[in-house]
Formats: C-alpha cells, sequence, structure tokens
C-alpha cells in the first residue's frame, strides 16, 4: 500500500503536467510503511513523450537526502500522456527495485489517474494509494 | 588510489551483501575492472562489452556524475567516494 497525502499528488501531477508534451517524472521519498514524505520532481532527460529518465542528479539528491533524513527513495513517478496509468514493456524491463513503488499518472483523461505498482521479476502488482 | 565504493541494494545480492567496499584504483574503470574481477556476476551490469559504462548505470565521483568527467576514464584520487546507481527510465514505448 502507498499513502500518498494530497500534497504529494499534487505535487506529481503538477510536475507531469508542467512536463506535458513529454512524459514527467520524479522521485519519492518516505517512510519503509509505503508513506511518501517527499516528493522529487526530475526533468525528463529523455525529453520525449514516450520515455522518460530521472535525471542523474536529482537521483543522486534523492539518496543523499534520503541517508540524511533517515527516509528511503520509496520509488519514482512518471506520467502516460495518452494511454492508461499501467506499466508498460519499457517500464517493467527498466525497473531497477523490487521493492520499489512505481507510480503511473495518466493525463489521458481529466481528472488525472494515478495508481501505484510494484514490479518483481517482471511481475507487476497493483497496490492501493491512500490519502 | 584507494577509494569508497558505495553499492546499490540491487546489487548486494550478487557482491556479498556489503553496502560498501574499499577498491583500489586511479580511474573510475580500474575501480570497475576491480570490482567485477572480485564480483565478475555484475560485469554485465556495470559495463559494456567494449569497457564503457553501460547505458542504465550511473556512476559519481564524490557528487559529480562521471559522463561529464571522462566516463570510465574520470580520475580517482585517494579518499573519493564513488557511488554506483541504477539508472531510472522506462516510457509508453
Amino acid at each position: 500500500m502507498l499513502t500518498l497525502h494530497s500534497v504529494h499528488r499534487d505535487a506529481i501531477v503538477a510536475t507531469c503536467i508542467r512536463a506535458l508534451p513529454n512524459e514527467g517524472c520524479g522521485l519519492l521519498l518516505g517512510t519503509s510503511d509505503g508513506t511518501v514524505t517527499d516528493v522529487l520532481a526530475s526533468p525528463n532527460v529523455a525529453d520525449s513523450a514516450k520515455l522518460y529518465e530521472i535525471d542523474s542528479r536529482i537521483l543522486l539528491r534523492a539518496h543523499r537526502q534520503s541517508e540524511a533524513e533517515g527516509s528511503s527513495v520509496l520509488g519514482v513517478f512518471h506520467s502516460h500522456t495518452h494511454s492508461q496509468a499501467f506499466p508498460s514493456p519499457t517500464d517493467v524491463a527498466q525497473a531497477p527495485d523490487p521493492s520499489w513503488h512505481y507510480v503511473l499518472v495518466s493525463l489521458r483523461e481529466s481528472p488525472s489517474t494515478i495508481r501505484s505498482f510494484l514490479i518483481v521479476d517482471g511481475e507487476i502488482t497493483e497496490e492501493e494509494v491512500t490519502s | 588510489m584507494t577509494a569508497l565504493v558505495r553499492i546499490p541494494t540491487v546489487l548486494r545480492p550478487a557482491m556479498g551483501g556489503d553496502t560498501s567496499v574499499t577498491v583500489e584504483g586511479s580511474t573510475v574503470g580500474e575501480i570497475l575492472d576491480h570490482l567485477t574481477a572480485e564480483h565478475p556476476a555484475v560485469k554485465g551490469q556495470l559495463l559494456n562489452s567494449d569497457g564503457t559504462l553501460h547505458r542504465f548505470l550511473n556512476v559519481y565521483v564524490n557528487d559529480d556524475d562521471v559522463r561529464y568527467l571522462g566516463g570510465v576514464d574520470a580520475p580517482v584520487t585517494n579518499g573519493d567516494e564513488i557511488t554506483l546507481l541504477p539508472a531510472v527510465a522506462g516510457g509508453t514505448l
């Protein structure tokens, strides 16, 4: 289960809308029970409407910040601009960490939808997102 | 030169479980060569067959991404901290 308070949900959606027409992305920091405590927006260095890549400097900052404050890098969010909020084969193939929460935002409809998934050995499991 | 290499969570099971290891080398390439000689199972996740950095691995010397420092030729000085982090990427394609 991922706990996402409205301030963090709004930050995720705002990041994704600002990135249009490209995919938006960023990292989630939080506690080991899956509660998000901070959202680090990242430039999409893939500069693409169909691909995303987190800026390596944001990735390092997330790890350093989590160590300093005793939190964890919980996962990553990114948007699908014209498709559903479900991991694509590319998302699954490149999912680096089986402990991470992979948050997908679909901007296809309004309001946007947010869903969260665990991806372990290529297997996708949706989890509940609570506020 | 001796550097402290910080191992990302996803590589620890294949590298003995340590969060960091001390490795000798005067460039990032030498450090990674020594590391993969010790732990050959992760070589394909760190380096391409031609010895360049794997596309989906970020390597930092202290706070700097080595892509901007010459890649595997980036110099390492005594006491530097090398951080390895898998790139985070994906998309709808």
